[in-house]
Parts: C-alpha cells; structure tokens; sequence
C-alpha cells in the first residue's frame, strides 16, 4: 500500500512540471505588462528597454522559467536596468514557496492575493460538495426503492435536464425566480450580489443569506447527475445475493436499507466525489461571476484577463496540485474502503 | 433464402425450412436498436428541428439584420416586430439567436471533429506501438487530463487573443476567434477519447486476425486504421456524440465569460454575456439562448445515450 503511494507520488511530481512548463509556455502572450507602466501616457521606448532588464523579462524563456521556478536569490540580477547584473536577486522561487509579486497589485505576494480570496470560495465549494454527497445519496437511494414510479421518473427526467444545463443558465433562472419574481410578488426574496450587505455589515446570517443561490447553482449540475449514478449502482446492489440473505434472515428493511446497502453503493462515489473537484472550480468561477462573489475564481478572471502572469500561474499551479493530490487521496480512500482492492 | 448468401462462393441453396434473415450490418443493428429509444428519436427529432432552425432561419433575416444595431429601440420586450425583443444595443434577438446558433453549433461540430482526429491519432499510436511511446503519450495525456478544462481554455484563448485575423467565407465575415475557440476546444477534449481508444486497442490488438494480418505483412497503419479502428468504432462514436454536447457547452462558457468568441459574431454564449446585470428588467436577454442551448445539449445527449445503448456490446442481439 506504501509502495503505491509512493509510486503514485512519484508519478504525480513529473506530471506537475509537465503542467507547469505547459502554462509558462502559455503565459508568455498574456499581455504586456510593460505596456501600462508608463503612467498617464505609452511608455517610452527607452524606458521599456529599461523596464524589460529590471524585470528580467528580456532574458530568454528558458532562464524565465528556471528563476520563476528557483527563484534568482543565487544569481545576479539587473536591478537598475543598465544591462549590467549586479545585485542579488530576491526571488526565491516556487520550490521555496515563493510565488512572486503581482503585476497589477504592485507588489503584493501572489501568495497573499490567493490567500486573501481563497477562503471565500472555500465557503462556497465545502458546503456544496456536502450538500451534493447528501442530498444525491439521499435522492438516489429513494429513487432505486421506488423504481419505477412517479417519483423516479420525474427525478430521472429533472437529473437529465438539469445535467444538460449550463451552470449559467441555473443561476440565471435560479436568480430570476428567488431573487426578482420573489420580490415582485411580495415574499422574502434572496440577496443575489456580493457576500454581504455592506449596510449591515459581514455577519454570518448575512454571509449564510448570501450562500444560498450560489450554493444551489453550483450544486444542481452535480446533484443531478449523481443521483442518477447513485441509483444505478443502488440498483445493481439491490439485486445481490447478500441482500437476498438479509432480508431471509428477517432483518428489519431499514437496517437492509441504510447499512448494507447503500454502503456498498456509496463506494463508487467516493471516487467521483474526488475527481469531481475540477468542474467545481469550473461552476465556482462562472457562479462568482454572475454573483459578484468574492473568490478565487473571480479573481481568476479579473487577473487573467488584465494580463498579471504571477497571479494567473500561482492559480493554476494551485489547482493543478489540488486535483492531482485530490486524485491520490480519492484512490487511497477507495482503496481503504474496499478490502477487495489489492495493490501491488 | 438463397439471395441473401449469394455472396459466399459455397453458398448451397438453402431448404424452406431454414429460413434465416440476412445478417444485419452494424449500422442496421445499431438503427434497430436505436429505435426502440424513444427519448433518443425526440432527441434527433429536435436536433433536426434546431438545425432547421438555425441553418433555415438564415432565408427569414440577413446577417446584416442580426448586426444592426438601433439604440433606440434597445432592451424592448418581445412584441410583433421582435418576437424574441432586442438587446442592450437595439440588435433584434431572434435573428441573433439564429445565426448564433449556426456559430454555436458549427464550432460544436468541427471541434469534436478536431478532438476526434488527434484523440484517435494518438490513441492508437499509444495503444498500438505501447513501449516507451505508450509511456510518453500517456504521460502527456494525463497532463492535459489533470488540468480543469476550463482553465486551458481561458488561458488559452487569451493567449490567442487578438492575434488571429477575421475570415471571410463565402461572403461572411467571421471573427477570427471562431477559429480559435474550435481549436483549443478541440486541443482539450482530446485525452477523454485518446484513453478510450488506447483501451479499445490494446484489447482489440491480442486478436488473431491482427496476428494473421501482420503475418502477412499488413503494414502497421494499415492495420490500425483498415482492422483495428473499424472494430472500435463504437465507444468512439458514442464519445463524439457526447462530445458534441461537451463542446457547445464549453464554447457558452467561454464566451460567457467574454474570452470567446467577440461580438458582432454572435453565438449563443456570448448573447448572455453581462445578461446578468439586466436580470430583473430584461429576462428575455437570457431566456432565449439559453433555452435554446438547454434544447441543443439535452437532445444531444440523449441521442448519445440511445447510441450508447444501442452499441453496447455486451447485448449483441436484437
């Protein structure tokens, strides 16, 4: 079991630097930051040489990459522009945990602007994972009990829909029937910008107020097509032999329900759960779009598209790091979990 | 009945009493099966109709009207002369929804094309050679795999941004990021099929008609696509099925959030860009392209799932 975690390791710090090298190669047409940095008016010519060697982003793409990655504290760098390197450099690289500065908040660390939004829409994508284990297991187990009926069908045909939907288009909708018609109507309708009311200030029933579309947003797509899986796999397990031998020996239904049953049916889910982190910072950064949420998904876009590399790689370094070490934990829960799996 | 095995040269005629029906070709075992999906019929039944729709509506409105804007008459509600109202600068939706539509659906069918050539491309290379090439392609290919879709696109179509002139086909003039947008969304949906082809070859490669075939000295690329590849078709088609579905969606996506494709062109996505600010005074800005990309990926994934049905291969008969 040790040995396939350590292989899976090994196989994961490669992949990463694949991934890194990938974007870094990808960042380099992200805009140009020189462009903006003369103030009021285009910047000069001479300053933009100038600019270029303090920054060190005249020096090859190659020398790039390896300073952004091990940081320039080892080498000489220009810190004058005169194109002669005489100081050290203060960087210390990704490896140590340095991320650099960001371009379009002028030096503050990348790690700090992540930081700042990153528990924002962790308030967002906790509870909506929760809220989609509980509510699909719930939804499923119902629905493979009563196969067939009105009810399953009806949850069958709303998961299509609402598998096929974009994520815009729910909040959209969602927003448009809570939010406007409620209030047209008269009933206590739900907040649909930002995190909080500045009027009354960041309290927790306001941040909880503010959570619910989104939350819902983002948890439909998912719901929907996990309870379908859900009562599938419930289906299959339904139909077993131990089953057959539980309910001979007069165990009460629920207990034939709740523990061995959907036991076994919830295992398959462990491994989707796991590898479903990627479309949720997918639905995180459109819902905090169309919601003003402030997270890291707005954040995303706010700096990929004013061209801030540091920010943008740090992102992506960060998520790119979170899906593979959640793929491992996935694999590493789902083996523990069932003793039927061996691993060399 | 004799006719039916007048292809084989020992064909005996057969007595009356054995009466057989023709072996059936997998499109026509597939179609049988097919038929008995009624969810999967109304959904190529609505595909046709949007396809109708998009490509026939273009007889009703030029594109020249889908462009034109009328500040005046901007953010009306759906009336007589704008069934489906107009948007934030006075173009009428309905013409819009029209030749986005045969944007949106055009980028969705040419970039699962795209995803479909380099997936198979490199699904067989890795799956046939294996080795070291095996290694490495997978290596790349979980690489792509890992990272959230989404963040290739974004990152990659602002890289390419406004770097790729405006086309003009046939006298239209596209925006350059049409291009853009098929490409990288076809040179991110790629390692889903790659995996599956690579899976459905190396199976399909311990057979021994792939043995007697390089016995007699079939050339590799012969083999993979005149032995191999026609034997996998199935999971590959199923995959671009639903692809399709992936691809329209991801293209709303980007173009929602405005990295996509650029106005005039209109597509889908990028008529609900910024609808949000006008949610409670103009639903209609939403309403309807949204619906409409609601129709289009729903339908298509149920004829995906009637195709994969139908395919199976663990229930070969009818």
């Amino acid at each position: 079991m040790t040995r396939y975690i350590l292989r899976r390791i090994l196989q994961a710090i490669p992949l990463l630097f694949i991934i890194s090298v990938v974007f870094f190669v990808l960042m380099r047409n992200m805009g140009d930051p020189l462009a903006t940095m003369g103030g009021r008016s285009i910047t000069r010519a001479s300053d933009r040489e100038r600019l270029a060697r303090q920054l060190g982003l005249d020096k090859p793409v190659l020398l790039q990459y390896l300073y952004w990655l091990v940081g320039n504290d080892w080498a000489k760098v220009d810190l004058d522009g005169d194109g002669i390197a005489e100081s050290n450099g203060t960087r210390q690289g990704v490896l140590r945990g340095d991320f650099g500065t960001s371009l379009v908040n002028r030096g503050v660390p990348v790690v700090q602007v992540i930081w700042d939004r990153l528990p924002n829409t962790l308030i967002l994508m906790v509870p909506s994972e929760i809220l989609i284990i509980v509510l699909s297991l719930i939804v499923g187990m119902y629905s493979a009990l009563r196969q067939y009926s009105l009810m399953d069908h009806a949850v069958t045909t709303l998961s299509f829909v609402g598998y096929s939907m974009p994520i815009f288009f729910i909040a959209l909708l969602s927003m448009y029937i809570f939010a406007v018609n409620f209030k047209r109507w008269g009933l206590p309708y739900l907040p649909t910008v930002g995190m909080f009311d500045p009027q009354v200030g960041k309290t927790f029933g306001q941040v909880s107020l503010h959570m619910i579309l989104p939350i819902f947003s983002l948890s439909f797509i998912s719901l929907a097509s996990y309870s379908r899986y859900i009562r599938g796999t419930m289906l299959e397990v339904l139909s077993q032999d131990y089953i057959r031998t539980a309910r001979a020996k007069g165990l009460p239904r629920r207990e034939i329900i709740l523990v061995h049953a959907l036991k076994n049916a919830s295992l398959p889910i462990v491994t989707v759960v796991g590898l479903d982190l990627p479309t949720l910072l997918a639905g995180a950064i459109v819902t905090e779009r169309i919601f003003a949420w402030p997270g890291m998904g707005r954040l995303f876009l706010d700096h990929l598209s004013r061209g801030d590399a540091p920010v943008v790689m740090g992102i992506l370094m960060m998520v790119s790091f979170a899906v593979v070490a959640f793929q491992l934990i996935t694999d590493i829960t789902y083996a523990w979990l069932d003793p039927r799996i061996r691993f060399e | 009945m004799s006719q039916t095995l007048s292809l084989s040269p020992s064909a005996t005629p057969r007595p009356l009493d054995e009466l057989e029906a023709p072996p059936l070709s997998l499109g026509e075992l597939t179609w049988r099966r097919f038929r008995r999906h009624k969810l999967a019929l109304a959904g190529i039944l609505v595909l046709a109709l949007l396809f109708i729709y998009s490509f026939g509506g273009a007889f009703l409105y030029t594109e020249a009207y889908s462009n034109f804007t009328e500040t005046g008459l901007r953010l009306q509600a759906p009336s007589a002369a704008h069934p489906f109202g107009t948007d934030t600068i006075g173009r009428d939706i309905l013409a819009r929804t029209i030749y986005g539509g045969q944007i949106s659906l055009m980028i969705g069918l040419t970039a699962v094309v795209l995803e479909t050539i380099v997936g198979i491309l490199i699904g067989a290379a890795a799956g046939y050679y294996g080795g070291w090439l095996d290694s490495l392609l997978m290596r790349f290919t979980e690489a792509v795999f890992t990272i959230p879709q989404i963040f290739l696109l974004l990152v990659m179509a602002k890289f390419f941004s406004g770097r790729v002139p405006n086309i003009t086909l046939s006298g239209r003039t596209f925006s350059g990021s049409v291009v853009v947008i098929i490409v990288i969304i076809g040179l991110t949906s790629w390692p889903y099929l790659a995996r599956i082809v690579r899976a459905e070859f190396l199976s399909i490669k311990e057979n021994e008609f792939i043995l007697a075939a390089r016995a007699t000295g079939t050339g590799s690329w012969q083999i993979i696509f005149g032995h191999i590849l026609p034997n996998s078709v199935a999971p590959i088609v199923v995959t671009a099925t639903l692809g399709v579905a992936n691809a329209i969606l991801s293209e709303a996506y980007i173009s929602f959030l405005g990295l996509g494709v650029q106005p005039p062109t209109a597509t889908w996505g990028n008529m609900l860009e910024g609808a949000y600010n006008y949610i409670a005074t103009a639903p209609w800005l939403w309403v309807f392209p949204g619906t409409l990309i609601v129709l289009t990926v729903l339908s298509t994934n149920f004829v995906g799932d009637g195709l994969r049905d139908a395919l199976d291969p663990r229930s070969r008969t009818m």
